[in-house]
């Protein structure tokens, strides 16, 4: 690996997981997620990179009878978040997400920024309004709607929504984001757009991405993690998984001779 | 130049085949259905409007005597009385203090039924509490009058001693106590028409349950729960056998709810039970205030409209 100096922020170890059905989505998955650095899920519909961005963020809990086994433990608190004494929502204050279909709340766009400080009982008007440009600017979308942040945000094309959401991930000032196939709804553009963002925000936190487009995978990412039914069948950087792949399986799916 | 584009050059004499004739048996055969369907359709329209005719047309009649300006500025109703008055305002304040009273119980505690029942209870729970509080709907309005006079109105004259044996806070309550599955019910389901991402993006930003079913949950259903609302709102107005029960039948201007009054559907009821002549002006009094009644639910009904139009889902 050429970044052997990069600082560990986050690995699963030994993660296995299970759905409320019985159903195992994850075997024994041991990865870690680099410093400042991307992080993609590649695979197949249906082998697991979803389950396992969404343990990061505790997201399984909302639904009952999903267990997890196994740990992702977070640096530098050294903690597996998994654990049940850990509150799943400081979990999410500091582990934000991105999903797939943009998702605004029906709220201004302002107030969608702000819902994030809102929530952890932030009412000071200015600290809001510097937040929420602070945001709108790191999501590259405050020159779009810097006059207009009373408007629903439904008002927004889907590409702009996505960024609004981006915006809204990032006004709590989170350590770690996961994006769950973050352009899958958008065009050409807007997905070049969300790309770029991802490359610039990585200078301040860590990605974790899914995605079904391999040549995504390719050109935002630094590393490269290609999952098949619930297991993590090989993790490299990104150039050698896309160049040199040790396995065949990996090959094969790069190539788009499977899945 | 191939066969192919000498074809299409070609003049070609236009004739419809027999296989792409139009078929005649079937287009009867449709259109029959058509007509049957529409006349279904139909029927709800046409009872409706013959309704509104006759309000209007025995309406009418009754105000070749009552002049308009009596009708609206006068306080007192005793259409049966030897010194005869003709002003719907008592009946209209009895009718809106009612609703008032029984709209302020029936709208916190159904939308908060709501939101628990959407966003906390566990599938089990709601399995169970929902068909509950829907059997609740179908206790007939008789009971529930009597249930305000007998039981609740006693129990409120310990605590207010003044309060008369027929009042509308008693009735209001019962009333109220009785919409609440309508609002319970309806809510319910506009809440968990909410997209399921929505919710997530929600908890995805640190949100408790109760953040997410206030903050985004309950905006994004707000269309629905307004529609709830409105329901609620047309059932207060028209509720008869309530407030004929437990509410009184004096008509008074009064916007108090510890007074005695009578609804508009109250005297309805009061009057056609008794043997008023066929065309005698208390017989036509009767469709002057029932005008009125429809008049009052259809202003909800489409204010109701106009918010669920503003305020409609985006999702």
């Amino acid at each position: 690996m050429q970044n052997t100096t990069s600082i560990i922020k986050a690995q699963s170890k030994n993660l296995d997981f299970f759905y409320s059905n019985g159903m195992q989505a994850l075997k024994s998955v041991n990865m870690p997620l680099y410093e400042n650095k991307i992080t993609a899920l590649i695979g197949p519909s249906g082998c697991g990179k979803s389950t396992f961005l969404r343990c990061f963020n505790r997201m399984h809990d909302l639904y009952p009878g999903n267990k997890y086994q196994g740990e992702i433990v977070m640096h530098p608190d050294n903690t597996n978040i998994l654990e049940h004494g850990v509150d799943p929502i400081e979990v999410r204050m500091r582990i934000s997400m991105v999903f797939q279909k943009p998702n605004p709340f029906p709220k201004s766009i302002y107030e969608n920024v702000a819902y994030g400080l809102r929530v952890r009982g932030e009412s000071n008007k200015r600290m809001l309004d510097d937040k929420v440009e602070e945001a709108l600017k790191g999501a590259a979308l405050w020159n779009e709607v810097k006059d207009r942040q009373q408007d629903l945000a439904f008002n927004l094309s889907g590409g702009q929504q996505q960024r609004l959401c981006i915006a809204r991930a990032l006004a709590t000032d989170p350590e770690i984001m996961l994006f769950d196939e973050p352009t899958s709804a958008l065009d050409p553009i807007a997905t070049a757009n969300i790309e770029e963002l991802m490359s610039e925000l990585k200078q301040k936190l860590t990605i974790l991405v899914v995605t079904h487009n391999m040549q995504q995978a390719a050109r935002v990412s630094d590393y490269t993690a290609y999952m098949y039914l619930g297991e993590l069948m090989e993790y490299d950087d990104t150039n050698t998984i896309f160049t040199n792949p040790t396995r065949k399986e990996t090959e094969d799916y790069i190539t788009g001779k499977f899945g | 130049m191939n066969t192919a584009t000498q074809m299409l050059n070609q003049p070609i004499n236009l004739t419809i085949s027999p296989r792409l004739a139009k078929n005649v048996r079937r287009n009867i055969k449709e259109r029959i259905i058509e007509f049957i369907l529409m006349l279904a359709a139909l029927s709800a329209v046409a009872t409706t409007l013959s309704i509104v005719a006759i309000l209007l047309y025995e309406s009418l009649s009754f105000f070749k005597t009552v002049s308009l300006v009596d009708f609206f500025t006068d306080t007192q109703w005793t259409p049966l009385f030897e010194d005869a008055h003709y002003g719907i305002l008592p009946l209209v304040s009895g009718t809106l203090t009612t609703s008032a009273v029984a709209l302020a119980v029936a709208i916190p505690i159904g939308t908060i039924s709501a939101i628990y029942l959407s966003e906390f209870a566990s599938h089990k729970t709601r399995e169970i509490v929902k068909p509950l509080l829907e059997l609740l709907v179908g206790v007939p309005t008789i009971v529930f009058g009597y249930f305000a006079l007998l039981f609740l109105t006693p129990i409120l004259q310990k605590i207010f001693p003044e309060l008369p044996g027929f009042n509308m806070l008693s009735a209001g309550i019962v009333m109220g106590i009785m919409i609440v599955p309508y609002i319970a019910s309806l809510a319910e389901d506009a809440m968990r028409a909410v997209p399921m991402s929505m919710r997530e993006g929600s908890y995805a930003m640190g949100a408790t349950r109760f953040q997410t079913a206030t903050r985004v949950v309950t905006p994004a259903a707000i269309s629905g729960i307004v529609a709830a609302y409105i329901l609620g709102i047309s059932r207060a107005v028209g509720e008869t056998m309530v407030v004929a029960v437990a509410a009184g039948q004096q008509p008074i201007v009064s916007f108090n709810p510890m007074e005695s009054a009578a609804t508009i559907t109250a005297y309805i009821v009061q009057v056609a039970l008794g043997d008023l002549p066929h065309g005698s002006i208390g017989y036509q009094s009767i469709f002057a205030a029932g005008l009125v009644l429809m008049g009052i639910t259809l202003c909800f009904n489409i204010l109701g409209h106009l918010i669920r139009k503003k305020y409609r889902e985006h999702y």
